[in-house]
């Protein structure tokens, strides 16, 4: 590769750059003083791409108004993103700025399902090209390469926008106000500064920040349904590696993660004693690599302390006893395993695939809630877990390998997994911990997606059947039911013994558990293993039981799904999994079949759980039990 | 016979200020310290470099003669070392029996289990020890439930289930009614002379202070000042300008 085109990928790696900062700064100041990781920033961004093409599309079609039209598409879709911004946090947010950190997310990726689905009505499934920019839509000639205007335009852009924001935070009394706010809430409020007002001004501006990056994007990637996610995960990657709530942080790890990728294209296909290494596809490894990097050295990122991160506040269920499941748990159990096991015997089709649908989400469900009730860590990308096992036993399967082995082979492969991102996760808390299970998740589907000659990138793999007697579909929900009944006994039997017992201590008191002598992050690295394992266990029955699995197994709503399905079940309640689960993937079913957009309905639902019934149906079981049996 | 405790030469420093600057004492066994000084004197750094938390610039920390500098604070649990903090830490997810339970499994080797049945066989043995702190009838509630005065009682049982050579008490009595706070420190001091832990504790509360130390360690912009028994610290006139003021001091 020549210099000029060596120099011109770096070009384009700091193009990129400034759009992943605009993106990443508007989450880490909104971060820094509402504390409030928003998942829905990324929907915020795709709705400025959206926006900002309609402007410009509008305005095309006016005669006279074409010059404008980049300005405008611009202008316009930073003030829908404010103003949507600003809407979600008085409906929404205000309402959850004391509540658990985990219901704060997950109310905020109830809007990510609620945008997509509202973009989806107005601007259709289609990919959007947006126009050339009168102006910007030449080229600069360097040696025998060229860099696009546009580009040079954006390189330009970022650290315009990092001086306007410095400058805004160390001038004006706003800034003031959000320092202040950021170093120390409760002295801002007995300085008078209205609350309130100041909250909803930054998630207005962060949100702008937000829509004017989608905007700007516009005319190097068409408007899509699947800018959110993507955008978020690298934003969290940003933030992560920058320190969370720094906006110079946010701009070092913009520069260096687009550097990085920039750098992977640019070196192109390089044999390596023999092997050819294919760095442009290596670009999503690469942005991990770093990030597990700068982790591995600096826990809390560029410019982050520990300081900055607020402390974690524990569910209610955390801190309610757990009792250990007695003769009449055992008695319910044995019903449902008997009524599945009656079920294909009776019903037709559907209530089959139905129930087999539910069970492996109850293990699904079952592996999450370990993590999260004893162990008191979240994941929000616990799907990656039962995508690897997944795909782990869908390739095993094509290589020859017998049905049972291959799904043997599922939570081992899920295990390594875990183990692997588990390292870093128990390392951070709270909110970093969220954002990083994300991001793996996302980087675990993008690998799986791009890796067409192994993984079959978008098609997945087809073709995985159950074989010899388990080829019975009747037989297969009864294997099913045998493989989720002891997985479950044993995620149970392990909750409830002394290393159930010691996650818990560290979950309640880290401190307490060190000083008596419990090695917590060893602890918690075991348990997100072993969650992993479980997770990926039933990835492996769902492949055999859907017979083709496609990048979607591992997609971050996925791991929504099962976060769903605990929440609605009940961190606490024995049955919760399989409660969580069967509503879930029942209500999922009638849902989908109902409307095109049961995304949205399924984010409505989800606020609801947040803001009306946080403890879940079985939390609220248990509390009128709890009440009747007082009164 | 070597000290119980012995911190020798201990400095630290943050940024330019020398928070701890040369600081060396011993402990005995059955013997109650006191580690006193005024606010920013150097008491809680000392404390964390004793307790693991922070790792010292230079000096040493021996227990009963082993070198234990900057070896964490689970470590030093497995040595016998037992603690509790300024903000009592206990399980509030669990019963005040499992919060025992679990320290004494921990202690014995048995809290990584995967498969055993929960922590029973241990019921037992911490019913007894919650009697020695007197804290029996407290055994079946639910932790997140208890009063502070009695969390600090449960917290002291789980601080000597692993039968601790050293106890380090953080800030005692803080946060508790002023009635609670000798009945606290008595059973601290009876338990630590009967089985001669030597305690090492730091305390705001003067009376607690010269009613319960056998000797009391004065600290002032990190260096040793004076040390000595309750009523030779309360007649030192340096104590009294540094920290005391003239006028509370009796």
């Amino acid at each position: 590769m020549t210099a000029g085109a060596f120099a011109v990928q770096l070009l384009n790696g700091l193009a990129s750059a400034s759009s992943l900062f605009l993106v990443a700064a508007g989450l880490t100041l909104i971060f820094g003083v509402t504390r409030v990781v928003n998942f829905a920033h990324g929907s915020l961004y795709m709705l400025g791409a959206y926006v900002a093409w309609s402007v410009a599309e509008a305005l095309s079609a006016t005669p006279g108004a074409s010059g404008l039209g980049f300005a405008a598409a611009v202008l316009g879709a930073v003030l829908a993103a404010a103003v949507v911004g600003s809407l979600v946090e008085v409906l929404i947010l205000k309402r959850l700025y004391a509540a658990p950190e985990l219901l704060q997310l997950t109310a905020t990726f109830a809007i990510v399902l609620i945008v997509r689905d509202v973009a989806l009505a107005i601007w259709g499934a289609e990919d959007l090209l947006g126009r050339r920019v009168p102006g910007l839509d030449g080229s600069i000639p360097l040696g025998t390469r060229s860099l696009p205007e546009y580009d040079a335009f954006l390189i330009v852009a970022g650290p315009l926008v990092l001086v306007a924001l410095t400058l805004l935070v160390r001038r004006t009394r706003f800034g003031v106000q959000v320092r202040a706010a950021a170093e120390n809430r409760t002295i801002v409020a007995a300085l008078g500064v209205d609350q309130a007002k100041l909250y909803t001004a930054v998630f207005a501006l962060g949100a702008a920040l937000a829509g004017l990056a989608g905007a700007l994007q516009l005319p190097r990637e068409p408007a899509n349904l699947a800018m959110d996610l993507s955008i978020i995960a690298d934003a969290f990657v940003v933030t992560v590696v920058g320190g969370l709530g720094s906006i110079p942080g946010a701009f070092v790890a913009a520069l260096v993660i687009g550097l990085t990728k920039a750098l992977c294209i640019a070196l192109g296909s390089v044999d390596v004693a023999g092997v050819e290494i294919a760095f442009p596809k290596l670009t999503l490894v690469a942005e991990f690599v770093v990030m597990a990097i700068v982790l591995a050295v600096r826990p809390h990122g560029f410019f982050g302390t520990p300081a900055s991160l607020p402390p974690s506040t524990p569910l209610a269920e955390q801190r309610t006893l757990v009792v250990a499941p007695g003769r009449r748990e055992l008695a319910i159990g044995a019903g449902l395993v008997a009524a599945f096991v009656a079920l294909p015997l009776l019903s037709d089709e559907y209530s089959r695939v139905l129930a087999t649908d539910i069970l492996i989400a109850t293990l699904f469900a079952a592996s999450l809630r370990f993590l999260m009730g004893p162990a008191g860590l979240t994941s929000f990308g616990h799907a990656a877990y039962f995508g690897v096992g997944a795909y782990a036993a869908a390739l095993a399967a094509k290589q020859g390998l017998p049905m049972l082995a291959s799904m043997a082979v599922a939570p081992v492969a899920a295990l390594a997994a875990a183990i692997v991102f588990g390292w870093f996760c128990v390392r951070l808390s709270g909110v970093y911990l969220a954002m990083l299970t994300l991001a793996f998740a996302q980087i675990t589907w993008s690998v799986v997606f791009q890796w067409d000659a192994v993984t079959g990138g978008s098609n997945g793999i087809v073709g995985v059947w159950p074989t010899g007697t388990l080829a019975d579909a009747t037989h297969f929900s009864w294997f099913t039911l045998g493989v989720v009944s002891i997985a479950l006994l044993a995620l149970a039997r392990i909750a409830m013994s002394p290393f159930g017992q010691a996650l818990r201590g560290a979950r309640d008191s880290p401190l307490r558990a060190e000083a008596i002598g419990i090695d917590v992050r060893a602890r918690q690295w075991a348990a997100f293993a072993l969650a992993g394992a479980f997770a990926g266990l039933a990835g492996g029955l769902f492949a055999f039981s859907k017979g083709s699995i496609s990048p979607e197994t591992l997609a971050i709503p996925r791991s929504v799904d099962a976060l769903v399905m605990v929440l609605l079940g009940g961190l606490n309640a024995t049955f919760g999994p399989v409660l969580g689960a069967a509503v879930f993937t029942w209500g999922q079913d009638l849902l989908a079949r109902a409307t095109d957009y049961w995304r949205a309905a399924l984010g409505v639902a989800i606020l609801v759980i947040v803001l009306v019934v946080p403890n879940g149906i079985g939390g609220m079981w248990a509390a009128l039990r709890a009440r009747r049996g007082s009164a | 016979m070597s000290a119980a405790l012995s911190v020798d030469g201990l400095e630290k420093a943050f940024g330019g200020v020398r928070a701890v600057d040369g600081v060396t004492f011993d402990v005995a066994s059955g013997e109650l310290v006191a580690l006193i000084g005024p606010n920013g004197a150097g008491k809680s750094t000392c404390f964390n470099l004793i307790n693991g938390q922070l790792a010292p610039d230079a000096g040493r920390v021996t227990l009963g003669g082993e070198d234990v500098t900057g070896r964490p604070a689970r470590a030093l649990a497995r040595l016998g070392v037992g603690r509790t903090f300024q903000v009592a830490a206990t399980f509030a997810s669990m019963t005040v029996r499992e919060n025992v339970a679990l320290a004494l499994a921990s202690h014995a080797g048995a809290a990584t289990s995967l498969l055993a049945a929960g922590l029973a066989r241990f019921d037992a043995a911490a019913d007894a020890l919650l009697d020695r702190v007197g804290a029996r009838e407290l055994a079946g509630r639910h932790g997140a439930t208890l009063a502070y005065g009695d969390v600090k009682r449960v917290e002291i049982a789980l601080a000597l289930a692993n039968a601790p050579r050293l106890l380090l008490m953080d800030e005692p009595t803080a946060g508790m009614a002023p009635r609670e706070r000798g009945t606290l420190m008595q059973v601290a001091a009876d338990l630590a002379r009967r089985d001669a832990i030597a305690v090492l504790f730091t305390e705001h509360d003067m009376d607690v202070v010269f009613g319960h130390a056998d000797r009391v360690i004065v600290l002032d912009r990190g260096r040793i000042i004076a040390q000595g028994s309750p009523d030779a610290i309360r007649a030192d006139p340096r104590v009294r300008e540094a920290y005391l003021g003239t006028d509370s001091a009796g």
